[in-house]
């Protein structure tokens, strides 16, 4: 398998002297769809504006496709697509000759780049928006135009930002369903995001970025069986007794219903065993939160940070 | 020239000359309707009493001066609006995303300029007509100074846009530097009216040369020598040019 990107002891001080990437180093292997995750100010934006060619790295290299961007950017900047975090178009523009005019940028003969805008518009459910003012569409089709606008050169790496922020579900699942389409036609993708569930439902493998350094570099599968703790919310039939939350080391969270915490070596038979034994019936049960979200905010919220925070407030 | 660069120059050209269009009401109508006032102010209404400059009536005297003004202004005044909008509202990012080289992102600005440049130029010189015969002493020489004159103001509008961070960095220039360059560079009058000291200090006043080049293309008469007003033309678009480039691949005020 080719690798889609290499990054190689990337550095980036601003010149306030915030350092916002300390040697990072990253693969992403060509097809697949590659999540990236972080806190806000981890370092994600930054490394992302070095390989699409909007931050200038202090130090370090960053290869696409086996190209290097020091030495060959305009070559690399041809292979990548960028739907950035913030809407960076012309409001005053129709998305027809957004589309059409960034294709152009990348040398795409006019006749065949006003084709591919009608399929990406198509593609993406704005076609009857085409001859629109662009500052006049909703938020989620302002995010779907950019992601059309990145697709215009038909690019090998497509770099999302948070592409779904501030869409609704229906939208955003229908963007879920144009990412893993472009990515079976062989585009790789590497994806930011806040919506853990986004990275769970789409990504295999996973970069957690922290204070501009990768903390960890895995498979999603790998990463939540490092997880031995799940919290379960169990509705019963009728208010809990302190029998049943003691012989369970259970909180109640609403009238008729526990929450507690399950180590993996421990079989959920046994708590139903006991909920059964002491005379109650579980109507429903569900995880507490998205189990990568638990994850994510344990690595990226160490005790030492917890403490240092506590100790600025104080 | 591969072809990326042609396709993308032609796109950004075009995107330009769209744009100037579209918004005409901002781009081509205040200039035709502040050098309309110019005439009949100072041509037609003050110019009478003046009487004659250079061997000419005043009238005939201005108008190169004027055209040459709205040349400046517009010229300068578009790519500023242009590119510094563009940075504003970060969609120069679908610019410098692309492999688009950096000369296209700069000369296909400065095409926009040249063609806004033409178009008022145009119309000014056509509004002209109304007040006065227009003189042609030579043609090449009046293309090619409204030619080099635009790309240069352009080219320097585009290092005012590209350091500038807020909408006020964008006013100082024209305000403090280019109006009283424009004003004091021989647009309403000859410089041998001005006492020697003073026709020494306008000599350093690039725009002089542009002006009288310009005014020698109509009317065949100059304060400054023709060879020297292109040396001086050509020296600043060379040195602008390097700068723009060079800022351009620094990504200076660009990148971070």
């Amino acid at each position: 398998m080719t690798v889609a990107l290499k990054v190689s002891n990337l550095k980036k001080t601003y010149k306030n002297g915030t350092v916002a990437l300390k040697g990072l180093d990253l693969t992403v292997q060509s097809g697949e769809i590659f999540a990236l995750l972080g806190p806000n100010g981890a370092g994600k934006s930054t490394l992302i504006g070095i390989i699409s060619s909007l931050v200038n790295a202090t130090s370090g290299e960053v290869e696409v496709f086996g190209d290097s961007l020091t030495k060959q950017r305009n070559l690399v900047k041809s292979h990548i697509g960028l739907v950035p975090q913030e809407f960076n178009f012309n409001m005053f523009e129709k998305p027809m000759d957004i589309l059409v005019n960034q294709a152009g940028y990348y040398g795409v003969p006019r006749k065949i780049a006003i084709q591919r805008a009608e399929k990406y518009l198509k593609q993406l459910q704005l076609w009857d928006k085409k001859g629109t003012m662009s500052r006049s569409l909703s938020g989620g089709m302002k995010r779907r135009l950019m992601i059309a606008r990145a697709m215009m050169n038909e690019p090998k790496l497509l770099i999302l930002d948070e592409p779904t922020a501030g869409v609704d579900i229906e939208i955003r699942r229908s963007m879920w369903e144009f990412v893993e389409q472009i990515a079976k036609d062989g585009t790789t993708i590497i994806l930011t995001t806040h919506y853990l569930e986004e990275a769970e439902q789409l990504c295999k493998n996973i970069a957690i970025i922290n204070h501009g350094e990768i903390i960890k570099n895995t498979t999603i599968k790998q990463l939540l069986t490092t997880l031995d703790i799940e919290t379960f919310i169990f509705d019963l039939d009728k208010s809990p007794s302190d029998e049943l939350l003691k012989a369970l080391d259970a909180e109640i969270t609403e009238d008729h219903s526990i929450q507690l915490d399950v180590h993996k070596s421990k079989a959920l038979n046994d708590v139903f065993k006991t909920i059964d034994e002491l005379g109650f019936k579980v109507l429903s049960m569900r995880n507490k939160v998205n189990r990568l979200e638990e994850l994510f905010f344990k690595m990226t919220h160490k005790p030492t940070d917890k403490q240092s925070d506590m100790e600025d407030m104080a | 020239m591969n072809s990326v660069a042609l396709t993308a120059f032609y796109t950004l050209g075009r995107k330009e000359v769209v744009r100037i269009l579209r918004i005409w009401s901002q781009t081509i109508l205040p200039p035709a309707i502040t050098m309309t006032l110019y005439f009949v102010i100072f041509g037609n209404l003050i110019g009478k009493r003046i009487g004659q400059m250079g061997g000419f009536d005043y009238m005939s005297f201005i108008v190169p001066g004027l055209v040459m003004m709205s040349v400046i202004t517009n010229s300068y005044g578009n790519i500023v609006s242009s590119f510094f909008g563009a940075k504003f509202s970060k969609h120069i990012e679908e610019m410098l995303v692309s492999p688009m080289p950096n000369w296209v992102i700069l000369f296909g600005h400065v095409l926009g300029a040249l063609s806004r440049v033409i178009l008022v130029g145009s119309i000014v010189t056509v509004i002209s007509l109304f007040f006065t015969e227009i003189h042609i002493y030579n043609i090449w020489i009046v293309i090619s100074t409204v030619i080099l004159t635009s790309v240069v103001f352009a080219l320097a509008g585009f290092v005012n846009a590209c350091l500038a961070t807020k909408f006020d960095d964008i006013a100082i220039i024209p305000a403090f530097i280019l109006t009283p360059l424009t004003y004091l560079g021989g647009v309403f009058y000859s410089i041998s009216l001005l006492p020697e000291f003073w026709q020494t200090v306008s000599k350093f006043n690039p725009v002089l040369y542009m002006v009288n080049a310009f005014r020698y293309g109509f009317l065949g008469v100059s304060d400054v020598n023709i060879y020297q007003a292109y040396a001086v033309m050509l020296t600043f678009l060379v040195v602008l040019t390097g700068i723009c480039l060079t800022m351009l691949n620094k990504g200076i005020g660009l990148r971070t």
